[in-house]
């Protein structure tokens, strides 16, 4: 039995290896003329790869696509954007040295002679029928993340996509440009064009889809009317049980003043100043939660913090010890410990486990006499943290790389939190993890907590940040806009915060 | 129902121990068939070739002799060469800091002649071994502290060191009793080596190189320095994080490469032509060879002796078929080429593997 | 007299620079596609006995020239495959080629030390330009290798800068992801470019043989191939900042042999070109850190659509 050409898009029993994962099993999809549909999952569900094999980004090992009633073979972008499809990444596929409309035209081979300025006029043309503003001589490094995505999205309908493709459109957005974009998409989708929107917020899923298909470890769950279905309901889809929303946190009474920052100001990579003067504070057994979209000073908050980058102005303090120029080295001795972003950013993939696992105590008496290793101690070191911390893997000599990334965050969190630290400076600690490894880490870092950690927690996933903090911090273009305690927040003031419209008095931690 | 039958190449997950080890022998093998067209097309004979090279090489005592001095100043500056490629700090520039530790080592010998043989020859060394430091040390502060690509400026250092050399020998330091040749003075015995026998080989420079590969192999695989070495070149912004010092590493790792390079040349001047000549003179390329012999070796500091004895009586060979061919000094930059560039390939079979996957289309529902 | 000098010096100075500006431009494409070609040096020279020797055979230079841009070009095109197809380490492999490239110029060329060349490049003589009184001599009355040379650099610049196929090219270089997600075949794109830049290095090697010595002598390249690398960071990826760099070092070069009567050891001298290459890259990357110019962003890096 073909698709029913009511679907202008049908993917059938896809399936889709990668080296030592099934991406996708044997999945079903379809998507009607002028709906938006979601495609619901976790990290790694499979949504994106599905998605990338819908744009010819990836050949599927099994099952057929059929566009607009026809059977397709899609074996390059090229080839789905001809048949008018258009995708547009989490991480924009912009050049960031070039012009907007250089980037708009790449790839077109309607002129040879100066391409880009000839699509000056049909870019206005655009703006004029959705209200998407961009400015065609504009350097995308220039550009905000929402002006970005406005670029990505007249890029595909220059080239005359009907079927839009948007994954994670929101992840890099405050909430006020997440609402522009929810009207935009609307305005397509009633003028005809097909959205097929991938996230993994529940939230937005079901403001603004029609139909959504969860996908849960590769395989297509169920497809259901979002007026018909509900949080719980999704949830359960997505993880294959309930999933409770809130953590099992004591209640605390945060002790002594650990770390202190005062008016900070740091540059950022490109030499504009990034911070502009924060300021803030966290207690003995406290979680400092910082909230805000991502580029908004939170890198380098961290990175001066743990002595990655240099300030400009202000001081920052460590049980009263001002640490604020001091190397790496000699602020981990007074037992900062730090889980950044880019899990590979702390880890050395090619080296063993037991390699990995000193990387910052290799220094110490324990583990080396003079200029040698001891490697019987640095063996029984790695031994006992792979014991304690549950890490699965064949030996400790075994590389890295070979472990899945829940281990590999297992090992980051062996090595940083168990020389009880003062302050635990972590950044996105459950980017890229699977529920389960999500559950692990939480309870990690609230066992830190009760151990009397204080504990910085920068993180782009609010549930994240709600469900850990003990109060709220949001930064927006290098300033702190307000700290706010957690259980008393409302969503919407973290939002207008995030945006930079709302500013509330700091609120300090109970002394 | 068409079943397809497809040839899919897979990125392994680890690579399997044997063949780690089995790799590197293919690519040679690859690399001398190769070479081997190349001389057909060019009308040699290329098992006539290949007779000559390893009868050159490993034929007589005479040849393996050869062999093993030839291979002393590769096991010096391939060890070096290993510690800077693991820092991922691209040293091209070996052959140049070999040939300033050899003028080094001749200053000494020229200005000091009557020292004792005991004092003076460990003297030649340290200065070689300073002498090759420095020169590796300028590219590094270069990169160290202004990010200038080292690949360049290691390059240009050599073309520099051999315009020195050829300055001085043919200038202030040119032999007044050797007829307008470009040689110093030759060296009092107090400034030459001791052979082994007969051969040709100074066997306190082979002594020096066999302790040092395996004191670099300590430093890199047991001590702290070692550790942070390894980092540094798999992960810098790891090592940034641990508190390494780029700079510290980066520093270490060429004063001990350009040393030991610097080493070699000492070894070559004061061991088998016991004055300074002509660059070519003292080394045909030992510097540029030395990378594969690194390269070749997986960049391990005790597998390099080993590649170093092969590639060792590949110049030996080469000499061999050189005088009986007619051929060019050049040749031998051909083998290093075809070699480097299947040594290279091979990673790949390391990294891939192939797979048969037989697909089935489905029925659609 | 000091008027002689300085003007006799300017006129050799640009065809000193020729083959450095012919092997530039080439690399300055390579690299802005994203591969870094270490194999210039090789492929110069490779072009140098190639152009002598097929010159000697058929007694027509145009002939040498073309055939020393194929073998530039096939060169480049094992090292395109190991670069983009393999995706072999860019460095190793550039200078496996030029090791390559130095033994086998020298085998082939083997019967041709020495001897002369049958046949010479005939000068171009521009009407009225060439006759002017001084300018005439210093910039007219060249052969046309280097007029092609000069003549590549506002082609190159308008092709790179106002084309489709510039705009292709440099946005595979700076994000070969994005380009390739909107149908441009990086592939071809890096292949063409490597190619291209192998061509005009063994154009720029042909120039030493067949023009400027013209003769053949193992190794003459002596190092202009590295020089080349370098003169690519100073011209930061710009044709017409290559005219600048090229011209600049052909008067070091110029320099080196017009200071020797003063008494200079010649050797010394010698060290001058490759001296200056190290200032140039100190102030280059000095520049470049200050105007934010950088690197096209994918340089060195292979790519893979699949590789997750």
């Amino acid at each position: 039995m073909n698709a029913t050409t009511a679907n202008v898009v049908s993917m059938r029993h896809i399936t889709k290896h990668f080296p030592g994962v099934l991406a996708n099993d044997a999945v079903d999809f379809d998507a009607r003329r002028g709906e938006i549909h979601a495609l619901l999952g976790e990290n790694g569900a499979g949504k994106t790869t599905l998605m990338n094999v819908l744009y010819g980004i990836y050949q599927p090992d099994a099952g057929e696509i059929f566009v607009r009633g026809e059977r397709v073979d899609i074996r390059s972008p090229r080839e789905a954007i001809g048949l008018g499809i258009g995708m547009i990444h989490q991480h924009f596929r912009l050049v960031p040295t070039h012009t907007v409309a250089e980037n708009i035209v790449l790839g077109l081979r309607d002129r040879f002679f100066d391409p880009a300025r000839a699509t000056h006029d049909k870019i206005a043309e655009f703006a004029e029928k959705y209200h998407l503003d961009v400015d065609p001589g504009a350097r995308i490094w220039q550009l905000s993340a929402g002006e970005q995505q406005r670029v990505e999205i007249v890029k595909a309908l220059y080239r005359g996509a009907d079927i839009l493709i948007l994954d994670e459109p929101t992840s890099m957005l405050t909430p006020g440009e997440v609402e522009d974009l929810f009207a935009i998409l609307q305005r397509m989708a009633d003028e005809g064009n097909t959205i097929i929107l991938i996230s993994h917020k529940l939230d937005e899923v079901m403001r603004i889809s029609e139909r959504i298909t969860v996908l849960r470890r590769g395989r297509a769950e169920a497809t259901l009317e979002t007026a018909h279905t509900d949080k719980r309901e999704l949830a359960r889809l997505m993880v294959g049980r309930e999933v409770l929303f809130r953590t099992q946190k004591a209640d605390r009474e945060p002790g002594q003043e650990v770390l202190r920052v005062e008016n900070l100001h740091a540059l950022n990579d490109k030499g504009l100043p990034a911070l502009k003067g924060v300021s803030l504070t966290v207690a003995q057994g406290e979680i400092l939660g910082i909230a805000g979209v991502a580029g908004n000073g939170q890198r380098e908050l961290v990175e001066t913090l743990v002595g990655l980058r240099r300030t400009t102005q202000g001081r920052i303090l460590v049980d009263g010890q001002e640490i604020t120029w001091q190397p790496p080295k000699q602020i981990i001795e007074r037992g900062v410990c730090y889980i950044p972003g880019e899990r590979l950013t702390g880890l050395v993939p090619e080296m063993s486990v037991a390699e990995n696992l000193i990387l910052k105590d290799y220094c110490r008496q324990q583990l080396s006499q003079g200029v040698f290793l001891d490697r019987r101690a640095v063996a029984r070191f790695a031994d006992d943290l792979i014991a304690k911390y549950d890490v699965s893997t064949p030996s400790r000599d075994t590389p890295l790389k070979l472990l899945s990334g829940g281990n590999i965050q297992r090992v980051m969190l062996a090595r940083e939190t168990s020389q009880s630290p003062r302050l635990l400076v972590t950044a996105h600690p459950t980017s890229g993890l699977d529920v389960g490894a999500i559950e692990y880490v939480w309870r990690q870092l609230l066992q830190e907590r009760e151990r009397g950690t204080a504990l910085l927690l920068v993180s782009e996933d609010l549930e994240e940040v709600f469900a850990l903090s003990d109060r709220i911090a949001v930064l927006f273009a290098g300033e702190l806009m307000g700290i706010v305690p957690a259980d008393t927040a409302k969503l919407e003031e973290i939002g207008l915060m995030m945006a930079g419209s709302h500013r509330q008095p700091v609120q300090e931690a109970a002394a | 129902m068409k079943n397809t039958l497809s040839l899919e190449i897979e990125k392994r997950l680890a690579t399997p121990r044997w063949l780690q080890i089995l790799t590197p022998f293919v690519s040679l093998l690859l690399a001398l068939t190769v070479i081997g067209i190349v001389f057909l097309t060019l009308g040699i004979d290329p098992f006539f070739a290949y007779r000559r090279i390893l009868g050159g090489a490993f034929g007589s005592l005479y040849s393996l002799s050869e062999t093993v001095t030839k291979a002393i100043p590769l096991i010096l500056a391939g060890v070096g060469l290993t510690l800077a490629f693991r820092a991922r700090f691209w040293n091209i520039g070996a052959e140049g800091q070999l040939l300033v530790g050899a003028i080094c080592g001749t200053g000494l010998a020229l200005a000091l002649p009557d020292w004792p043989r005991a004092v003076l020859l460990p003297a030649m060394f340290l200065a070689g071994f300073l002498g090759g430091a420095v020169w590796g040390l300028i590219p590094a502060l270069l990169r160290v502290r202004w990010q200038v690509n080292e690949v360049i400026t290691t390059l240009m250092l050599v073309y520099i060191a051999e315009k020195l050399v050829r300055y001085l020998v043919y200038g202030p330091w040119k032999g007044e009793s050797e007829m307008g040749f470009p040689y110093t003075a030759k060296f009092s015995p107090a400034a030459q080596l001791p052979r082994l026998g007969w051969s040709r080989i100074h066997y306190p420079t082979l002594l020096l190189g066999l302790a040092l590969a395996v004191a670099v192999y300590i430093l890199l695989m047991r001590t702290r320095w070692g550790y942070e070495i390894r980092v540094t070149g798999e992960n810098p912004a790891a090592a940034r994080y641990a508190g390494m010092s780029y700079l510290k590493s980066t520093i270490l790792v060429m004063i001990l490469s350009g040393g030991l390079a610097g080493l070699a040349g000492v070894g070559e001047v004061a061991g088998i032509h016991f004055r300074l000549r002509y660059p070519e003179g003292i080394s045909p390329g030992y510097g540029f060879t030395a990378i594969i012999v690194a390269w070749l070796a997986r960049l391990n500091p005790l597998g390099a002796v080993l590649t170093s004895l092969l590639l060792g009586g590949l110049l030996v060979g080469g000499d061999a078929i050189q005088i009986s061919l007619g051929l060019p000094a050049a040749t031998i930059s051909v083998f290093n080429g075809v070699i480097l560039l299947f040594v290279l390939a091979g990673d790949l079979l390391a990294r891939y593997r192939i797979r048969l996957r037989r697909s089935t289309p489905q029925e659609v529902g | 007299m000091l008027l002689d000098f300085i003007l006799s010096a300017l006129r050799a100075t640009i065809p000193a620079g020729t083959p450095l500006l012919f092997g530039t431009l080439g690399e300055v494409y390579s690299e802005r596609s994203g591969v870094l070609n270490l194999g210039v040096e090789g492929m110069m020279i490779m072009g140098a006995i190639t152009g002598f020797g097929v010159t000697q055979a058929t007694e027509n230079i145009w002939l040498g020239v073309l055939a020393a841009a194929l073998a530039g070009g096939l060169m480049a095109l094992v090292h395109a495959f190991a670069c983009i197809t393999l995706r072999l380490n860019q460095v190793v492999s550039g200078l496996a080629l030029t090791m390559l490239g130095l033994g086998l110029s020298g085998i082939l060329g083997r019967q041709f030390v020495g001897q002369p060349l049958p046949v010479d490049m005939p000068t171009v003589h521009v009407p009225l330009l060439s006759d002017l009184p001084i300018l005439g001599n210093l910039l007219f009355q060249f052969d046309p290798l280097v007029y092609l040379a000069a003549l590549l650099v506002p082609v190159l610049w308008f092709v790179l800068y106002r084309t489709r196929w510039g705009l292709s090219l440099r946005s595979v270089g700076e994000s070969p992801e994005t380009a390739d997600s909107l149908g441009v075949n990086v592939a071809l794109v890096r292949y063409l470019a490597v190619v291209f830049g192998g061509v005009l290095s063994g154009l720029g090697g042909a120039y030493l043989s067949v023009v400027y010595a013209p003769s053949w002598i193992e190794g003459m390249t002596a190092g202009a191939g590295w020089i080349v690398v370098a003169l690519t960071i100073f011209a930061m990826w710009d044709p017409l900042r290559a005219l600048l760099g090229a011209y600049l070092f052909g008067g070091v070069r110029i320099l080196q042999y017009r200071l020797q009567p003063l008494g200079i050891p010649p050797n010394l001298l010698g060290m001058l070109p490759f001296l200056f290459t190290i200032l140039v890259l100190w102030i280059s990357a000095g520049e470049a850190a200050r105007r934010r110019i950088g690197t096209p962003a994918s340089l060195m890096k292979a790519y893979s659509r699949e590789e997750r």
